[in-house]
């Protein structure tokens, strides 16, 4: 039986902590007496028969008729699928997505469904690779499907692809993939990773165009979701819940398939990375030292290959299907059942490491900006109930934070470190003053139509994701990154630990209460005073 | 007289190009510069001369790639040695005026008619009389044996090359306007590509690369009289970026942000290391390979790149110069203007308005004696790194109150 997440008190008998720096690790001994470390529970045990289960979802959908009965020939169905940028790691061979989306083509086939198109739903991110797709759905599915240009991404920029839906009544304009809005059944295959994905956001979010994105990825609707995982107080999930109810209004019939996984993140040998230290054996001791002085010696760009190499052994835990918002609560119950760990009361400071892998940077770099993201928008987020750190708290974080971009993959993030950033860190500010000039910019649509490059708009709905981290803590932190490149954030360069909690003391006094997230594997903190 | 000399020795000027990437100052201790104690030159037989005794003079980028030998071997037929170094200057004349030097030895100076009624120094298209008349040849004080030059306490000057500071300049601002004519030379010849973008309805941008002292002159002309033009400017220090907004400029970057800063204004394609489109013209005020080559680059096909900065022996890929149908110009030293609304004026009459009006006093950012001469040069050489901008030599007497 898996033990659950738990809080652990640091005393003068802990060993450091693993902190993680991008492509590396560190071992920091927090203070004792006033220190505590959240550990994620131990991963779920996965479903025995996982094609099984999936089969049985899709003949025992929630609050909808069985899919084989929404099947018939001559009706147009679509697929629509979760992009590359999760699970996170990318996860071992067959792929979830491939498994579900093999299992209803078998279906339509046994229905005589032939007019069938499968979309990836990347909204605004960057177009998957041939080899990424091919590991999604499989090479079965993709070799009868991509040839033929029934396989292919959700387009956010060809006017000629897309349908107005409508507008909520909140103003909030709903327009989405055409060939999805109006199939005779669009059926959705999520992979939730974490509480925030899934629901009405998997097609409203991950089928839609700026127009519609901009009316929730905003600063003003980022800080009221408090947090992302929890959905009841999240702006974010409310807006698209509204844009699901123009859906529904609409007339696109949407069957909803959804799947959670443990949180088996790390294949050996880097398994000891998701245990807790006091448990590592000689070998796990040697397995770190020997891996972060091999790093050390590495060039960043061989370490980044390698980490992003790792494919995850995680393994579904769950899978249920109908309707959408019926599918969704269960769906979150799994998650949470996963991931959640109850803490009593908000601390002083709130440490992480930052690993070297976020939803946007998959094969790719984790440039200064989603460095921001994963600190303040993930990381922070990871409560529910009210933040770790309590307002006016501080936020130390470890990464190299280097001023390098993928220019492939994240053209306008350049632009946006060098020209907005050098300009204002304020979300408000900048999405007044410059983000009508990246969303609009010709050569940012060009290259994420026809290159493999997030949409223009893209970094600064990164920087919006940690507007409540950032008004929230008074302070943030960065152990070893480039001094000039972490004050370009608007944070503080630290050298060390010590450091830092020197720095800090400025704000939190020099006794303050600290708490480590230890993630990844990935947690929610359930926080109650 | 003391004075600053540069004499004809290949021995001195080999010793000075191998040490400079070492040392500004052992370049100028040990190469083709020295010290000396001399007569002051002898006025010529023409009219208007006059003695004038330097109070500022300024250290330019010509001045170093002369004394650390960097210098084309073009020159060597349009200089005669030895010669004082020194061409930009406030100095008092010995009618009692202060003045600045524009320093080109034009027509009027060598005693040869003037290309047209009302020219300046620096007009015509037939540059004979720079080897010609009653002086050695030279193309400017500074590098001519007969005047003598401004690193010096004593030189001759024709009335055509004096203009009159306003008593309420200091010598601190005055000593800058010799490089703001340059500076407003260049921007006005982007004015062709300025001018067709705007009839064209286009917002016409302009990008600098370069905030040296030249650079920031250019930044200031662009903005004082080229209407209409969006100005980006790359400086490679901190500094430079602060002094090319404060002077003007609508966007500062390090200079190698600038062609992204340029595509970010224009908003086109980027097709290699090529922008598709780019900006209408380029100032560039640094004048190496690297740089021509990246003006080419972000300036946009038939557009125009200006070459400010002095630029010796380069290798260039001029392939993409072809194919974008790019004109590239020089632009030296100053003349008679055609400005936006057609009035015709002289440059050294806008500089002394600008540097003025855009305070170049700020740019000056240190002086030494002229014995210090070493540490001068040395300063110079490493002005953008040092935080500095325009280096001068002080010649005044001691104790003496700025004007």
């Amino acid at each position: 039986m898996p033990r659950p997440g738990f809080v652990l008190d640091v005393d003068r008998s802990t060993p450091p902590i693993l902190f993680w720096r991008g492509e590396n690790f560190s071992l920091e001994k927090l203070p004792a007496g006033r220190s505590r470390v959240i550990y994620p529970p131990e991963p779920l045990p996965a479903i025995d028969d996982i094609d099984g289960a999936i089969r049985h979802a899709l003949l025992n959908p929630i609050d909808q008729d069985p899919l084989p009965s929404q099947l018939f020939p001559g009706m147009r169905l679509t697929i629509a699928f979760d992009d590359v940028s999760l699970p996170l790691p990318k996860m071992q061979r067959p792929d979830i997505r491939q498994r579900v989306i093999e299992a209803v083509l078998d279906l339509a086939a046994e229905a005589g469904v032939d007019d069938v198109h499968i979309i990836a739903a990347l909204a605004l991110h960057r177009r998957m690779t041939e080899a990424e797709l091919r590991h999604a759905v499989g090479d079965r599915v993709y070799d009868a499907f991509a040839p033929r240009g029934y396989l292919y991404q959700h387009d956010a920029e060809d006017p000629d692809k897309l349908s107005f839906l409508g507008t909520t009544p909140h103003g909030e304009e709903v327009e989405i993939n055409k060939r999805a809005a109006e199939s005779d059944l669009l059926v959705y295959v999520n992979i939730n990773l974490v509480a925030m994905d899934g629901g009405w956001k998997s097609t409203a979010t991950g089928l839609s165009s700026y127009k519609s994105l901009r009316h929730h990825h905003n600063p003003e609707t980022m800080t009221h979701s408090r947090s992302f995982m929890d959905q009841h107080r999240s702006e974010l999930h409310k807006s698209n819940w509204r844009m699901g109810k123009v859906l529904l209004d609409s007339g696109v019939k949407v069957f909803q398939i959804e799947t959670t996984l443990n949180t088996d993140t790390f294949p050996k040998p880097f398994d000891f990375l998701s245990k807790r230290e006091w448990e590592w054996t000689a070998r796990d001791r040697m397995t770190f030292l020997a891996t972060t002085k091999a790093l050390n010696r590495t060039p960043h760009r061989l370490a980044r290959d390698i980490f992003h190499s790792i494919e995850a052994p995680h393994q579904m835990t769950s899978v249920q299907a109908g309707e959408v918002e019926a599918v969704h609560r269960i769906t979150t119950e799994h998650v949470y059942k996963q991931q959640l760990v109850e803490v009593k009361g908000q601390t002083d400071i709130l440490t992480m490491g930052i690993p070297y892998i976020s939803p946007y940077n998959v094969h790719s770099i984790l440039n200064p900006i989603l460095v921001q993201v994963m600190a303040m928008g993930y990381y922070f987020n990871m409560y529910r109930g009210m933040p770790l750190v309590r307002e006016g708290g501080v936020i130390i974080m470890t990464h190299p934070c280097r001023p390098e971009f993928n220019p492939v993959h994240h053209p306008s993030y350049i632009d946006f470190f060098e020209q907005v950033l050098a300009d204002t860190t304020d979300p408000h500010v900048m999405s007044q003053k410059w983000e009508k000039q990246y969303a609009e910019d010709e050569w940012y649509k060009h290259l994420y139509r026809t290159g493999y490059a997030y949409h223009g708009v893209h970094p600064f709905y990164m920087w919006y994701w940690g507007t409540h981290g950032m008004k929230h803590c008074s302070r943030v932190i960065v152990v070893g990154g480039d001094p000039k490149t972490v004050r370009r954030l608007g944070f503080v360069p630290a050298s060390t630990m010590d450091d830092a909690l020197e720095i800090a003391s400025d704000v939190v006094g020099r006794a303050p209460t600290i708490t480590h997230l230890h993630t990844p594997p990935l947690m929610v903190a359930d926080v109650s005073l | 007289m003391r004075a600053l000399k540069i004499s004809r020795k290949p021995a001195k000027f080999a010793v000075a190009r191998l040490m400079s990437p070492i040392s500004a100052a052992g370049a100028a201790k040990y190469g083709p510069l020295d010290l000396v104690n001399e007569n002051a030159p002898a006025l010529p037989s023409g009219d208007g001369w006059h003695r004038i005794t330097p109070r500022l003079t300024g250290i330019c980028g010509s001045d170093l790639s002369l004394v650390e030998g960097h210098a084309s071997t073009y020159f060597d037929d349009w200089v005669s040695f030895p010669f004082v170094p020194g061409h930009e200057v406030v100095a008092d004349c010995d009618d009692g005026r202060r003045v600045v030097l524009e320093p080109v030895l034009g027509h009027a100076a060598r005693g040869l008619p003037l290309p047209f009624d009302g020219a300046a120094p620096g007009d015509g298209d037939d540059y004979a009389h720079l080897v010609g008349g009653c002086l050695e040849p030279g193309i400017q004080t500074g590098f001519c044996t007969s005047t003598g030059g401004g690193w010096s306490t004593e030189l001759i000057a024709h009335e055509s090359q004096l203009h009159a500071v306003p008593d309420d300049m200091s010598d601190e601002c005055a000593v800058l306007v010799e490089p703001a004519a340059g500076g407003i030379h260049a921007a006005l010849a982007t004015w062709p590509a300025v001018k067709a973008a705007l009839e064209r309805g286009e917002t016409p941008v302009v990008a600098v690369l370069g905030a040296g002292t030249m650079g920031l002159c250019a930044v200031a002309g662009l903005r004082a009289f080229v209407p209409g033009a969006r100005i980006v400017v790359g400086a490679r220090y901190p500094h430079q970026q602060a002094l090319a907004r404060a002077l003007g400029a609508d966007v500062a970057v390090p200079s190698d942000e600038l062609s992204r800063a340029v595509r970010r204004e224009v908003g086109c394609h980027v097709v290699g290391d090529h922008l598709s489109g780019g900006s209408h013209a380029t100032i560039d005020a640094v004048g190496d390979s690297s740089s021509i080559a990246a003006s080419i680059k972000f300036t946009r096909p038939r557009g125009r790149v200006v070459l400010l900065g002095m630029p010796a022996e380069v290798t260039v890929d001029l392939t993409g110069l072809w194919h974008r149908e790019t004109a590239l110009v020089g632009a030296y030293t100053y003349g008679t203007e055609t400005l936006a609304d057609g009035s015709r004026r002289h440059t050294f009459d806008l500089a002394i308005e600008l540097a003025r009006t855009a305070r170049f006093d700020r740019l000056l950012s240190a002086t030494y004696r002229l014995d210090e001469y070493e540490d001068a040069i040395a300063h110079a050489a490493a002005a953008g790194r040092r935080g500095a901008v325009k280096i001068a030599f002080d010649l005044r007497p001691p104790h003496q109150e700025t004007r």
